[in-house]
């Protein structure tokens, strides 16, 4: 493809472009060679957040003195730019990540001190469990409880669809802790995995695609948990907290759903060039070339507004109204510009050893969490 | 359109049979990938398998259009299992009707339209699909065999059939005259699965990769006059996109049924997610969509059943299906919500089994070459 001389990005630093020359390096020796077997085995293998966290890629956007790596959002991207250009949807460092946002900005210094380091250096994988079985759009739903007996918190009640589940040490649990309904009743629990008895990891679940992310049931029963887990030491904050952190989340699900439109179309271009159809390259029928066109500008649309994103967000003024819509748009657009590039591989675009289809598949739950886009749409409405 | 008596008692039965013994294992042959033997029996033996063959062949000596109905109950019930028996009807057993003859009609439709044989169709190849025309598998004349040598793609049931109609060039300076077809049993050596595709989905029908390396056929088993086999390739399409559809419309038809039910059911803020508009709206589109491509396919159906020219309405309806099948299927996830991403719930298998109605038989690109060139 000829190159654009338009230039959206400011994000885009020679400093960002150095980390992700060493990102590259790491996901092609340590990520791309593993997929199949994760896939299979349903999860990374677990060295693979240490080796992560001591090339300080796990904590790029946390401030050093917890051990993090002082850099912004357009790490974190990076990141993500990169795992996607090679498939990669097992390795979920955005929940990750989001973790050490919520412990970062909402926790106390106490928590912040016990687990951003441990977090940063792959010690501790991090998972955030909202959804239960009963409901995910309707967070203040929430049925498990924590009540408070002496110095602790008993914990009760089951989770669903939590990324990172089998491998996660430390789960931000969103759970009652008081009596009042709606909002104001719930917390977040950091809740420590390790011999922690009642605490039980489901089945990992079966999974249209994202074969190799570790999404799984959690259970509560009877699970203690010391006074001071509750994230910024205050009961009933949790609803604030979790609609306070979503933007940041929303944008990573962006990112990805972008640089995935990114690959499609490249990857789809590359394969019209050389596809022969009726005696000349599939990129030259007119039909492939329209709608490889659209779906090109479409991605620099998308781009261009996700670059705004992300600097809003470096810079601390990302809003949730504007994250719900980036949210909304860049997913809904990812499956519909997959759609129409696996179209194009013909017969082979059905294939999973194309990288398409497994695109395809692996696509289609972007439109449903992070919040659906349903919700995104209600969020965005509300600003009406 | 309104089904007649006789269409209405075989959809019944056909739905009864596939409810029953079909839809509940779908998942499970999904996930191992196993070819539902006994259950294509039972199909053949309700006639599922010659629907539009004369009884005097064995077939059920139905039409087109109760064809349509046919596919449109197995694929509700699993999308995979339709197109096995979708390719047994059409082209297999069409292209034998049309062309075959007395002899190879005896030998080869009666038991394919019985379901004693299965039914193969190989027409593309590896480096070719929407051209027919193209080929490079050839069959060399010696003596009374032909000798047929090349590679061919994606071809459904290519492991599990018994007999394949075979495209090869017998005379490669001909062009697209050049071409024949025959009746290739699979058990003949040199005939030989070289490998098993892995697909989004349908896991339950394999698609193989064949080679013929001298695999010898002989004479008897040409269709026709050598030179005819594009004609005749293209002669079972017709009623193969017909089959498509109405595959689609199933498909979409149960997605649709998962979705409603699930919607009446899961609370969201206080109420079923159905009373809340944008489910219902996206319902009520879902319904409509189905419904419209149900009519434009048996209005397909029914104008060949009359012996009319139906080739443009029957892509059309190919076209139109398989597109509102897959729409219909993603709506079918997203009112699930994180479930419907799990193989828990049906729309997911659904979901990666519909894909493939937009390529196979003709992509909707190749539908609209044919709906552009009857309107030129
Ligand atoms: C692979 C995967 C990973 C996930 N990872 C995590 C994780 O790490 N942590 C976590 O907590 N959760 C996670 N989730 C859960 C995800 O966030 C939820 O599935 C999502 O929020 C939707 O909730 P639900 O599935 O309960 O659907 P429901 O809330 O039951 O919604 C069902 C449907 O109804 C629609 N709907 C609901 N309310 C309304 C309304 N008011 N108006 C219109 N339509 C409405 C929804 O949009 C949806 O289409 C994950 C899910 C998947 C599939
Ligand atoms: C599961 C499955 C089962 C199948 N079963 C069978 C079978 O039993 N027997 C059999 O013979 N084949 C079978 N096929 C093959 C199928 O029919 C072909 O894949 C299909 O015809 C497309 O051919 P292709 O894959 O070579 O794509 P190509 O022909 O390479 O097409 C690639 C893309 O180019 C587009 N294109 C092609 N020509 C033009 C044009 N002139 N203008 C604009 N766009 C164009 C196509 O629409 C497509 O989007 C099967 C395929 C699958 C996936």
């Amino acid at each position: 493809m000829a190159p654009s001389t338009f230039q959206p990005t400011s994000w885009r630093t020679p400093d960002i472009e150095e980390y992700r020359a060493q990102v590259r390096r790491f996901v092609a020796t340590e990520v791309a060679p593993h997929q199949q077997r994760w896939a299979k085995q349903q999860h990374v293998d677990r060295e693979l957040w240490n080796k992560a966290g001591a090339l300080g890629m796990l904590a790029s956007d946390v401030p050093s003195e917890y051990g993090g790596s002082d850099g912004n959002v357009a790490h974190q991207t990076v990141m993500i730019e990169e795992l996607t250009a090679v498939g990669d949807t097992a390795f979920s460092i955005s929940v990750h990540a989001i973790v050490q946002q919520y412990i970062l900005k909402q926790g106390t210094e106490e928590q912040k001190r016990r687990y951003l380091p441990k977090l940063a250096s792959g010690e501790m994988v991090g998972a955030i469990a909202m959804t239960e079985p009963g409901g995910g759009s309707d967070l203040q739903g929430v049925r498990t409880r924590a009540e408070r007996q002496g110095d602790h918190w008993v914990l009760n009640g089951a989770k669903t669809f939590i990324s990172n589940g089998f491998l996660a040490d430390l789960v931000v649990v969103v759970a009652r802790t008081g009596t009042e309904p709606g909002a104001r009743g719930i917390s977040l629990l950091l809740v420590e995995t390790k011999d922690r008895p009642g605490y039980r990891v489901g089945r990992v679940l079966e999974k249209l695609g994202q074969k190799g992310q570790d999404t799984c049931e959690l259970f509560f029963e009877d699970v203690h948990v010391p006074a001071d887990a509750v994230l910024g030491g205050e009961t009933g904050r949790g609803f604030y907290q979790l609609m306070t952190e979503l933007p940041y989340e929303r944008t990573l699900i962006a990112i990805s759903a972008v640089a995935a439109v990114e690959r499609a179309v490249q990857i789809t271009a590359d394969y019209a060039r050389e596809r022969m159809v009726f005696g000349k390259p599939l990129l030259e029928m007119q039909n492939t070339r329209f709608v490889l066109a659209d779906a090109k500008t479409k991605a620099l649309v998308a781009r261009t507004f996700l670059d705004r994103c992300i600097e809003a967000l470096a810079e601390g003024r990302m809003d949730s109204v504007t994250a719900s819509m980036a949210k909304l748009w860049t997913t809904d657009l990812q499956c519909e510009v997959i759609d129409d590039c696996l179209q194009l591989f013909g017969g082979y675009g059905y294939m999973l050893e194309y990288p398409i289809a497994q695109m395809y598949a692996d696509a289609r739950v972007q439109r449903i969490y992070g919040g659906a886009n349903e919700i995104m749409k209600e969020l965005i409405a509300r600003s009406l | 359109m309104r089904l007649t008596d006789e269409q209405r008692a075989v959809q019944e039965a056909v739905r009864a049979y596939v409810q029953a013994e079909i839809a509940p294992h779908a998942a499970e042959w999904d996930r191992t990938h196993h070819f539902p033997k006994e259950q294509l029996r039972g199909l053949a033996d309700l006639g599922c398998w010659g629907i539009a063959v004369p009884p005097e062949w064995d077939g059920a000596g139905l039409d087109y259009s109760t064809l349509s109905v046919v596919l449109e109950e197995i694929a509700a019930g699993d999308g995979a299992t339709s197109t096995v028996v979708s390719v047994n009807n059409c082209p297999v057993c069409s292209i034998l009707m049309a062309f075959a003859n007395a002899a190879q009609k005896e030998r080869f439709l009666k038991p394919l339209a019985r379901g004693d044989m299965l039914g193969a169709f190989c027409l593309t190849e590896p480096h070719v699909g929407s051209e027919a025309g193209g080929l490079r598998t050839t069959a060399r004349r010696d003596g009374d065999h032909y000798v047929l040598n090349g590679v061919k793609q994606f071809v459904t049931s290519g492991k599990n059939a018994d007999v394949a109609i075979v495209m090869a060039v017998t005379d490669p300076d001909a062009g697209k005259k050049g071409i024949s077809a025959f009746v290739v049993p699979t058990a003949t050596p040199g005939y030989t699965v070289a490998r098993i595709e892995e697909k989004l989905g349908q896991h339950a029908s394999d698609t193989a990769q064949i080679l013929f390396e001298d695999c010898r056929v002989p004479l008897a088993n040409r269709l026709g006059e050598e030179g005819m086999g594009l004609k005749i390739a293209l002669s079972g399409l017709e009623g193969g996109r017909i089959g498509i559809a109405s595959q689609s419309i199933g498909m979409a038809r149960a997605a649709f049924a998962a979705a409603l039910a699930y919607a009446k059911e899961r609370v969201a803020f206080g109420k079923p997610i159905f009373e809340h508009q944008a489910v219902q709206f996206r319902l009520a589109e879902m319904a409509t969509q189905i419904e419209a491509a149900r009519q434009l396919v048996h209005h397909a159906a029914a104008l060949k059943d009359a012996g009319e020219p139906c080739l443009k309405e029957a892509a059309m309806a190919k076209l139109f299906a398989s597109e509102m099948a897959e729409r219909v299927c993603s709506a079918a996830i997203q009112i699930h919500g994180g479930y419907g991403y799990t193989a828990d719930f049906p729309v997911e298998r659904i979901y990666r089994d519909v894909r493939v109605c937009q390529i196979y038989e003709g992509t909707s690109e190749v539908q609209k070459i044919l709906i552009g060139r009857a309107l030129a």
